[in-house]
């Protein structure tokens, strides 16, 4: 754990202050969206109650924000140690990626003002698998910051809170890994209830399940991702040894989830449906097509030592994944006739600032404090 | 109740099914606001060996409360009360006349002194000395107060019983009067009504023999299970009301097309009952006055039904009309805009572009290292 350090560096860089500036624009929106309502601003109606801010910050988000998840399962609960360098990274992509989507849930509650009444056991509705879904991604951001602290406490060079958070720590880890499990599951649970407005390739009971594997799966594509992407970014060097024996799980995962995902359409007799041309079958072979596509390259260790090859499948998944929550929130969504919903412009310009302050927060904590591990010269 | 104490009484509920009894027996737990879980109590209750006895007195009426009680469409059930409330004297009903019933109603009252509910139909003239209604040569009045003293329960039936109804509208020229005014002191269970729905009564006697109690009264006496809203409060017609469509002459478009009938002088927002929800004859929806098409006249509010002239608009005193409607038609979302697909596409080949550009520069990487 002492092997991380802070990379350093200028902190205003052209692609920040290009970020910084879709924030701001973002900013002048959503102060629209607080003062004059959701109707102002974004596209969604009273058929789709939740629109892009929820099916990409929240559903997609969190399942790109696994990367904690799945690595902390692994090294924590499997004991694979050797993995530990890939841990704090991660979870900082994890922290972001799930705060941000806690706080896009306030951009999108029509009352906000209300929302603490979720937090106040007397007004919970025990039937809700929403409830489930806040209270548990609620719990989960505070972990996560916990589960960073170190991070934050080594900067500051506080050394007794960081021996005294050491002692209790694993209590927060084995809450990380339980509390994405439930609420990953139950993200397909609530799509569940949505019966026959869901379109049946892909409502499907397994939908819980499918949700949790791919969650895992994407965490492990989101670890490669982000590792190969920080070394381009910041001129380190790959961490392909680890990531390749890391994609060696990768297969098994996939090739699980495709197994499940496709027999459950065959079995149902849905395959002609997926084939029909239509905008939904499409979405459902291109879904799958990109799934298997990074299952076939990964299946050949050759690919998974190749750190392009490896990239490849990590993007192929995370598309794939990502494209899977978003027809199953929106695309495969059809609550009746004669509504529709597409993301206004500044409903869209919201999301990419959310993408926007998860990359900038991601370049300060990484510059600034010990998350990288350190690069030992040869 | 299990099959085996079911079968005990099997023989005295002249051929009920189970199925069909214990579905009269959360029926009335329902129709009471009890949980359903009392409904086995009741099913004891209702089929307990000691069958309470009840003596009807009839007055100044028409025999229409006595008509109600005997509409309950379930043909069967309505022997099952006879049978469980032990009718002992009933003037309509009776078998015997003369002087054989009269005995036969002394005989009952003797014998279940203390134990037995007084049901009273019909107003008591009080006026010279009550003459203007006799039985058996008797003021009606001397013979109520008698009963009345060795009662368990009492009950007024009706409208007339509850506070004088037709008989005492103006002028009034017998005096008469209602049970509780005849009866002060006592507690008189009132279940006004022109005919009164023979399910309130149902279920007051069935709350007493259940819990050995009467069910809680509003200050006029009757059950709050029954008399405890508004008719206003639960018409189908109120979003009509609501929305300001009135029918305006019987006849008219509005009244045919069942608009609300508050101008033509329907007295629902006065009138306290349950016939919106409990309904009459168990025929279906629509089966109560307002259902049909006629206003309601406030037949079970005093001071309402047979004083307030039929036509004259109601009082208003709550449930006013809304100030404000949610919208009829609503926004069903608009299609794609080009500034938005535009928006979408720009970012996601921005997106696809700087993969592919990383994954160049990974190849790039990998052959140096091979050259290397």
């Amino acid at each position: 754990m002492n092997e991380a350090k802070p990379i350093g560096g200028k902190i205003w860089t052209m692609p920040f202050l290009f970020l910084t500036a879709i924030v701001i624009l973002a900013v002048f929106f959503l102060a629209e969206r607080f003062l004059f309502g959701l109707g102002s601003v974004t596209n969604m109606n009273d058929s789709y109650p939740w629109g892009i801010w929820i099916a990409y910050d929240v559903v997609i988000g969190t399942a790109f924000a696994c990367g904690g998840y799945s690595m902390a399962l692994l090294v924590y609960v499997f004991n694979k140690g050797e993995y530990h360098p890939l841990v704090r990274p991660a979870l900082l992509a994890s922290l972001f990626g799930y705060t941000l989507a806690g706080v896009s849930v306030i951009f999108d509650i029509g009352r906000y003002w209300q929302a603490y009444n979720i937090m106040i056991p007397s007004k919970m509705n025990f039937h809700s698998v929403l409830l489930e879904v806040a209270l548990c991604i609620g719990t989960y951001v505070l972990v996560l910051w916990v589960e960073f602290a170190p991070a934050v406490l080594e900067k500051v060079r506080a050394e007794r809170q960081l021996a005294k958070l050491n002692k209790v720590i694993f209590v927060f880890i084995a809450l990380g890994v339980l509390l994405p499990s439930m609420h990953q599951s139950s993200l397909g649970t609530m799509m569940l209830a949505a019966g026959h407005k869901l379109s049946p390739l892909w409502w499907s009971k397994s939908l819980p399940m499918l949700f949790l594997i791919s969650a895992m799966t994407i965490g492990y594509a989101v670890v490669v991702f982000e590792s190969t992407v920080a070394a381009l970014a910041f001129k380190r060097p790959l961490e392909t040894g680890m990531l390749s024996k890391l994609s060696g799980l990768i297969p098994w995962l996939l090739g699980g989830y495709l197994l499940v995902r496709l027999q459950d359409i065959n079995g149902a007799g849905l395959l002609p449906l997926a084939f029909s041309g239509g905008l939904q079958g499409n979405m459902f072979l291109l879904e799958n097509l990109l799934l298997l596509g990074a299952l076939l390259l990964l299946i050949y260790p050759i690919n998974r030592s190749s750190p392009r090859m490896l990239f490849i499948a990590a993007l192929l998944i995370m598309a794939g994944g990502g494209l899977y929550r978003l027809n199953v929130y929106l695309i495969g969504y059809d609550p009746g006739t004669g509504f529709h919903y597409f993301p206004s412009a500044p409903e869209l310009l919201v999301t990419f600032a959310l993408i926007a302050v998860e990359i900038m927060g991601y370049t300060w904590f990484v510059k600034r404090f010990p998350v990288l591990p350190a690069v030992k010269h040869a | 109740m299990d099959d085996r104490s079911f079968e005990k009484v099997r023989g005295r509920l002249l051929g009920v099914s189970r199925r069909d009894f214990m579905k009269f027996c959360t029926a009335m737990a329902a129709s009471m606001g009890l949980p359903l879980s009392m409904a086995p109590r009741i099913a004891n209750a209702v089929t307990s060996a000691k069958r309470a006895p009840v003596i009807w007195l009839s007055g100044q009426g028409c025999t229409g409360c006595t008509e109600s009680l005997l509409r309950p469409s379930h043909p069967t059930l309505e022997h099952l009360i006879l049978d469980l409330i032990s009718l002992d004297y009933n003037e309509t009903l009776n078998v015997g006349a003369g002087h054989q019933a009269e005995a036969a109603m002394n005989k009952s009252i003797e014998e279940n002194h203390g134990k037995f509910i007084l049901v009273v139909e019909g107003a008591i003239p009080l006026k010279d000395g009550g003459v203007y209604c006799q039985v058996a040569g008797r003021p009606f009045v001397d013979t109520v107060k008698e009963t009345a003293a060795k009662a368990a329960a009492i009950v007024a039936i009706g409208s007339c019983a509850s506070w004088g109804g037709i008989p005492a509208a103006e002028p009034n020229p017998t005096g008469a009067t209602g049970l509780p005014e005849v009866l002060k002191g006592s507690t008189v269970v009132t279940i006004p009504g022109c005919p009164p729905n023979a399910y309130n009564f149902l279920s007051t006697v069935i709350h007493f023999l259940t819990f050995n109690k009467l069910p809680a009264l509003d200050d006029k006496g009757r059950p709050k299970f029954a008399y405890g809203r508004l008719i206003h409060a639960n018409c189908e017609r109120r979003p009509h009301f609501d929305n300001g469509r009135f029918a305006l002459k019987f006849g008219d478009e509005g009244h045919r097309l069942g608009y609300c009938l508050y101008k033509l002088g329907c007295k629902g927002p006065m009138t306290y009952a349950n016939c919106p929800s409990v309904l009459f004859c168990d025929v279906g929806s629509g089966a109560w006055p307002v259902g049909t098409g006629h206003p309601c006249f406030g037949c079970t509010e005093e001071g309402v039904g047979f004083t307030i002239p039929l036509h004259t608009q109601a009082d208003v005193s709550h449930f006013t009309p809304a100030a404000a409607h949610p919208p009829i038609v609503e926004d069903q979302g608009s299609a794609v805009t080009p500034g938005a697909a535009a928006l979408l596409a720009g970012v996601a080949g921005a997106a696809i572009g700087a993969g592919a550009v990383a994954a160049k520069k990974l190849g790039e990487i990998e052959s140096d290292k091979e050259q290397s």
